[in-house]
């Protein structure tokens, strides 16, 4: 759709303007004011330069949580995407199980971030959780599973959470894209003779790509940011094994009282987060581009 | 034969979906002492004495009307400050459109746990600690970017002409927006309010932050219980049960929507 060249249109954005501005930029400010001090307490600080941002370049702390991190998101996209594709392609196209399907998968997506820490939590100990108990019993295991005692084990469930939590979300997403294939398509296929896997190979894979996107781009935003449910069910542990960038920044933030080291921290994250929102963002609009051809 | 396999696993993974959340509801039925004491697939003794502790103790009930409040002043802010402005991206060109579009995705992006401190700042500042509106406020920082987003994508399926037809015919852009344009788009107003909730209902970091007593949300009330009293798991997972119903509620009306509404108006 062509759009009306008219800078009035800036007086409609005004006001989201502000408030996005007031949350945003006023406190960025500040981050980037104490990044650049050494607070020592109330009206005592020195001005340090670079010096936070060199210290925490250079922690290897930083560095293990943001490795860690990444193969968090990674393994989350990996997990995720193909099933909640498979999930999507199962599920009826209409009558009522539909309405059924729709509800039960959005119901993990609008439970409190903390309290999904909580589920899983009373889910997986292994004193009174189902599962814990469950996988004990069952006596397989080397040793007995804890999610507190053994770093694997914390992966596990973490990674159980967060599929268990988001897998939903792609699945909604990929079924939205599904829904709008029309049927002609389905019949053209049919007449050709193609099997399953051409189908979607050919016709639901490439229809689905807008909505893949914006799913990609959500999913590993999101797992980027993810504090509430971890802070919950492992609280980064056992050691530090579990310590997610936001987990470590927290703790920067609030158990030491480096104010300065800690916003340094948050400049490097955002800044991190920020590229990767550039990256994405280009290719949702090359995507929205290609539609359009 | 291919459809019955597809059934069976599709079953199988709504078991696997419901379950974590069965045990929850198992565990709130259930006394400290019974969870602890016996292991059991069902609770043989139902109790609602960890509901029942919720509804007579104040500080807990107080803390679900909390949340409430703030969650639905921002859907309402949200709503408000999204709406012209979705309206402005879908269908004008203007200076710096493309970088503003971005900036406010951006802090859809930003991680929370980077504004902390300044936002305990800025709302200490202003003395609005602790109040509904310090929470509901700080929760449009992602909250708004989200619904214009979404709203963009449902008003760029309206054609243009309907606009065109209206300011021939005399339509003011204020009374053509609201009398016109919107009820054209109630469905995706609808849904982006759904996010909104959702959003702001499940959020934690903020609400606890800048809330201390006055107006701690549920959230934080659980996140503090688990640190003072030691582990009541029966209590916890009613609390925990409590949580999930008004979003329950809320999904049963959008269903419909709620596809499109996550695939951003972009289907």
């Amino acid at each position: 759709m062509e759009k009306w060249q008219n800078n009035k249109a800036w007086f409609l954005v005004l006001p989201a303007f502000v408030i996005v501005g007031f949350n945003a930029i006023i406190p960025l400010m500040t981050v980037v004011n104490y990044s650049l001090q050494d607070i020592f307490g109330p009206g005592e600080s020195v001005y340090v330069g670079l010096e936070w941002f060199k210290e925490m370049l250079a922690d290897h702390r930083l560095h293990k949580a943001l490795q860690r991190q990444f193969i968090f998101s990674g393994l989350v996209l990996l997990i995720e995407m193909p099933l909640g594709i498979l999930i999507a392609l199962a599920m009826p196209r209409r009558g009522w199980g539909v309405s059924v399907c729709l509800v039960t998968l959005a119901m993990p997506l609008v439970i409190p971030w903390n309290v999904i820490g909580t589920i899983w939590i009373i889910f997986t100990r292994p004193d009174i959780g189902l599962f814990g108990v469950g996988i004990n019993s069952l006596d397989l295991l080397e040793m007995p599973f804890d999610h507190t005692a053994y770093w694997l084990y914390a992966w596990i469930t973490v990674m159980a959470m967060e599929v268990w939590h988001w897998t939903p979300l792609v699945a909604l997403l990929a079924y939205a894209g599904l829904r709008a294939i029309p049927e002609a398509y389905y019949q053209a296929a049919k007449i050709d003779g193609a099997s399953g896997w051409s189908t979607f190979f050919y016709i639901q894979l490439p229809k689905m790509r807008g909505v893949l996107t914006i799913a990609v781009l959500l999913r590993w935003m999101d797992s980027f940011l993810i504090y509430a449910e971890i802070f919950s069910l492992t609280g980064g542990g056992p050691g530090n094994t579990t310590t997610f960038l936001s987990i470590y920044l927290v703790m920067l933030a609030t158990m030491r009282f480096d104010i300065g080291q800690a916003s340094a921290f948050s400049l490097i994250y955002f800044v991190i987060v920020l590229l990767f929102s550039f990256i994405f963002y280009q290719a949702l609009l090359n995507v929205g581009r290609g539609e359009k051809v | 034969m291919k459809i019955q396999k597809r059934t069976i696993a599709l079953c199988i993974y709504f078991g696997l979906l419901v379950l974590p959340i069965y045990w929850m509801l198992n565990m709130s039925l259930r006394t400290s002492a019974d969870i602890l004491g016996n292991f059991a697939i069902y609770p043989a003794n139902i109790t609602l004495i960890n509901y029942i502790n919720i509804f007579t103790d104040h500080t807990w009930y107080l803390a679900y009307v909390n949340a409430m409040i703030y969650v639905c002043m921002n859907t309402v802010f949200s709503l408000a400050f999204a709406l012209p402005a979705a309206y402005a991206f879908s269908r004008y060109r203007f200076l710096g459109d493309g970088q503003m579009f971005f900036w406010l995705l951006t802090n859809r992006m930003a991680p929370p746990a980077v504004f902390l401190l300044p936002f305990l700042q800025l709302y200490g500042n202003m003395n609005l600690l602790d109040t509904h509106i310090a929470v509901a406020l700080a929760h449009c920082l992602f909250n708004v970017p989200l619904a214009i987003w979404i709203l963009e994508g449902f008003m760029s399926g309206v054609p243009r002409e309907i606009d065109e037809t209206a300011f021939i015919d005399g339509y003011g852009f204020p009374r053509f927006f609201i009398i016109i344009f919107i009820p054209l788009i109630r469905g995706g107003v609808g849904v982006t309010a759904f996010f909104c909730f959702m959003f702001s209902w499940v959020e934690l970091l903020f609400a606890r932050t800048l809330t201390i007593t006055e107006a701690k949300p549920i959230t934080a009330a659980m996140t503090r219980t688990i640190s003072a009293t030691g582990l009541d798991y029966g209590l916890l997972a009613a609390a925990g049960v409590l949580t999930i119903v008004p979003g329950a509620l809320v999904i049963w009306f959008v269903r419909n929507h709620l596809a499109k509404g996550f695939a951003l108006g972009r289907v």
